[in-house]
């Protein structure tokens, strides 16, 4: 240790050298420390949630903290992210899902087209929205596990694909691409209700998710098989996962979650939403990338991804009780990705530096 | 090293697309041996490797475990008869913790139905209990990261898995070529230990003085074709580096090396 033999220079007799290492291997056996999560990378979500609300709360004044002002991002928040959570994922299972946007718009429409134009009971358009997002879903698992063409351009081309039939089925059909629904009770009141009139129904979709997703990667062996896959791909293969399957879950999964805010914007709004479904596709990735997952596969969790989406969602509704302009809320997203991505990136040198440090302390 | 052989190989042959890539290979080896696959890059090893893991069907030829004529489908299919195979980078994920790297596909559960939880802990203990067990000390956490032991730790822990679940031929692809010095003297220990329990090893390297500390039979591949095949004790180290590289090469080398150093005089 260099720091022994030091002199403390102007510290007087209180200071007493500091032997970095000397709790390192303390820590490091303990099941949980404060040292510990600090070399996650929700660490850095976390402070990320924490800076932005502190930064708006002083800028957003009062309103930004007032009920409606809660409301305003937890709802975006929530919509986020019931999308993010499966697309997340299926990030750290190595994929990406760029066709969240159409099929968020394509149920919506299914949904308002079946129950709304054809007077079928709404139960029936929720579902076929759902099976809309559940079959999209499938296809690109099928094409990206069956090809290995990259998700990427495969995700791509069915976002293209089915908005371009959402938009002329429905014009086909309906001879507008606006669809208007009346859903009564009790379809209303489970997606589409106002708590308080204020924070939407869909706040407990999300944390009913978010704990469904969360058990199911940090719980289950299935959560063990996904950071496999994302970690390794061939590896992962000789043990005998079977990545197909598992990949095209996910891919329905992210389908489904796509499709349920697109139903959940149907009955909320009392008609489809055919253009605010595109902004999900890059917003679901930001939120996912801001909260900790690596775009390389392998390493995340559901708890950062949810604050992630916190994150997006402050930011993007606190500069409306700033005084300045909208626009630039972009600004600061596009800069909280970047020091995220730089972050996500020291955090996982850090951690797979882990044991050399401590051998170095010993030593 | 008696024993009955535990796989036997007779008259492979792996074709592809009308090329020998490999032809007429016949190997055996018997429990609680080391046989060593020698060769230079290129020689067929890889292809001979993924022959035996299942990987690849052979052309022609037949494959025995245990005196039984059998056919890989699948790696699976070849797991299922105790062949385990193990890659130079240890075939581990270097994000994940030493726990759930070691269980990956075979995880231990707990609780009912769909509410099966991942033991995580049991898994931890005992993937740290299963590398003490091959002489690694250090590692006492299992919620470690892989990413964080070194290359001889993460051999180890990739033996150590395969051995744990019961693999009776462990076939070590180039385990030691990326590993220092001290490094590889450690994987070699754990060859001799897994040997001692009773594992079939198959050792495939390119380096002879490795293949030479911990091998009973060796075998060399040059283009495809078995070039080579003795007992411990039949070669010395110097024979064998020669006909590794193709003997001949070596000698014109020699030759006109020779030829170089009586003109400059």
């Amino acid at each position: 240790m260099t720091n022994d033999a030091q002199p403390a220079p102007g510290a007087g007799s209180a200071f007493k050298p500091v032997r970095p290492n000397a709790t390192g291997p303390v820590s490091l056996s303990s099941g949980w420390s404060l040292a510990r999560f600090a070399r996650r990378s929700e660490a850095g979500a976390l402070v990320g949630t924490v800076g932005m609300f502190i930064f708006f709360a002083i800028f957003g004044g009062k309103d930004f903290l007032a009920v409606g002002g809660v409301a305003s991002w937890l709802n975006v928040a929530s919509e986020l992210g019931i999308v993010a959570l499966p697309v997340g994922l299926l990030m750290i299972a190595g994929e990406l899902d760029l066709s969240v946007g159409s099929v968020l718009a394509g149920s919506s429409v299914t949904c308002a087209i079946v129950s709304g134009y054809y007077n079928a009971p709404p139960a029936v358009g929720v579902l076929a929205g759902l099976a809309l997002g559940a079959l999209t879903g499938f296809i690109n698992g099928l094409i990206v596990s069956r090809t290995r063409v990259a998700s990427f351009v495969v995700t791509l081309a069915t976002n293209f694909g089915l908005i371009g039939l959402t938009l002329g089925l429905s014009r086909a059909i309906t001879g507008s691409t606006s669809v208007a629904i009346q859903p009564d009770t009790p379809d209303k009141d489970i997606f589409g209700y106002l708590i308080g009139g204020k924070f939407e129904i869909a706040v407990v979709w999300w944390v009913v998710i978010a704990l469904v997703v969360a058990w199911l990667l940090q719980e289950s062996k299935y959560g063990n098989w996904i950071f496999a896959i994302g970690g390794d791909l061939e590896s992962a293969r000789t043990t005998g996962i079977p990545v197909a399957k598992v990949k095209i879950s996910l891919f329905v999964a992210s389908g489904l979650g796509a499709a349920l805010v697109g139903v959940i914007q149907t009955m909320l709004y009392n008609g489809a939403q055919v253009t605010s479904g595109q902004s999900f596709v890059f917003n679901s990735i930001i939120a996912v990338v801001v909260g900790g997952v690596l775009l390389t596969g392998g390493y995340g969790s559901p708890f950062g991804i949810m604050l992630g989406t916190l994150t997006f969602a402050i930011v993007s509704q606190g500069i409306y009780y700033t005084s300045w302009n909208s626009d630039w809320s972009s600004l600061i997203l596009g800069l909280l990705l970047l020091a995220a991505v730089l972050m996500n990136n020291t955090f996982r040198k850090m951690a797979l530096a882990d044991r050399r440090r401590t051998r170095a302390g010993k030593g | 090293m008696n024993a009955e052989p535990i796989l036997r190989l007779s008259n492979i042959t792996k074709s592809f697309g009308g090329t020998h890539v490999l032809l007429d290979i016949s190997l055996e080896v018997a429990p609680g041996s080391v046989l060593c696959l020698l060769g230079d890059n290129g020689a067929g090893k890889s292809t001979l490797i993924k022959v035996m893991s299942g990987v690849h069907q052979p052309s022609s030829g037949t494959i025995e475990v245990n005196g039984e004529k059998v056919k890989f489908a699948s790696p699976r299919d070849a797991q299922g008869y105790g062949i385990s195979t193990v890659h130079q980078t240890g075939g581990t994920f270097a994000l994940m913790t030493i726990g759930r790297s070691f269980f990956v596909g075979l995880e231990p559960t707990r609780g009912w139905g769909p509410f099966k939880r991942f033991d995580k802990q049991t898994a931890g203990a005992i993937a740290v209990q299963e590398m003490k067990a091959l002489g690694i000390t250090r590692v006492t956490d299992g919620n470690q990261l892989v990413g964080g032991l070194s290359g001889g730790e993460r051999q180890s822990l990739a033996i150590g898995r395969a051995v744990f679940f019961g693999a009776k031929i462990l076939i070590l692809d180039e385990p030691t070529a990326a590993l220092g010095v001290k490094e590889a003297a450690h994987v070699l220990r754990i060859i001799t230990q897994a040997k001692a329990r009773g594992v079939a090893v198959i050792f495939v390297t390119h380096n002879v003085r490795h293949a030479m500390t911990v091998g009973d039979r060796f075998a060399v591949l040059i283009h495809g074709a078995k070039a080579d095949d003795f007992r411990k004790g039949e070669r010395t180290a110097a024979q064998l580096t020669d006909l590794m590289a193709g003997g001949e090469a070596m000698a014109e080398l020699e030759a006109e090396l020779e030829e170089y150093a009586a003109r400059e005089d």
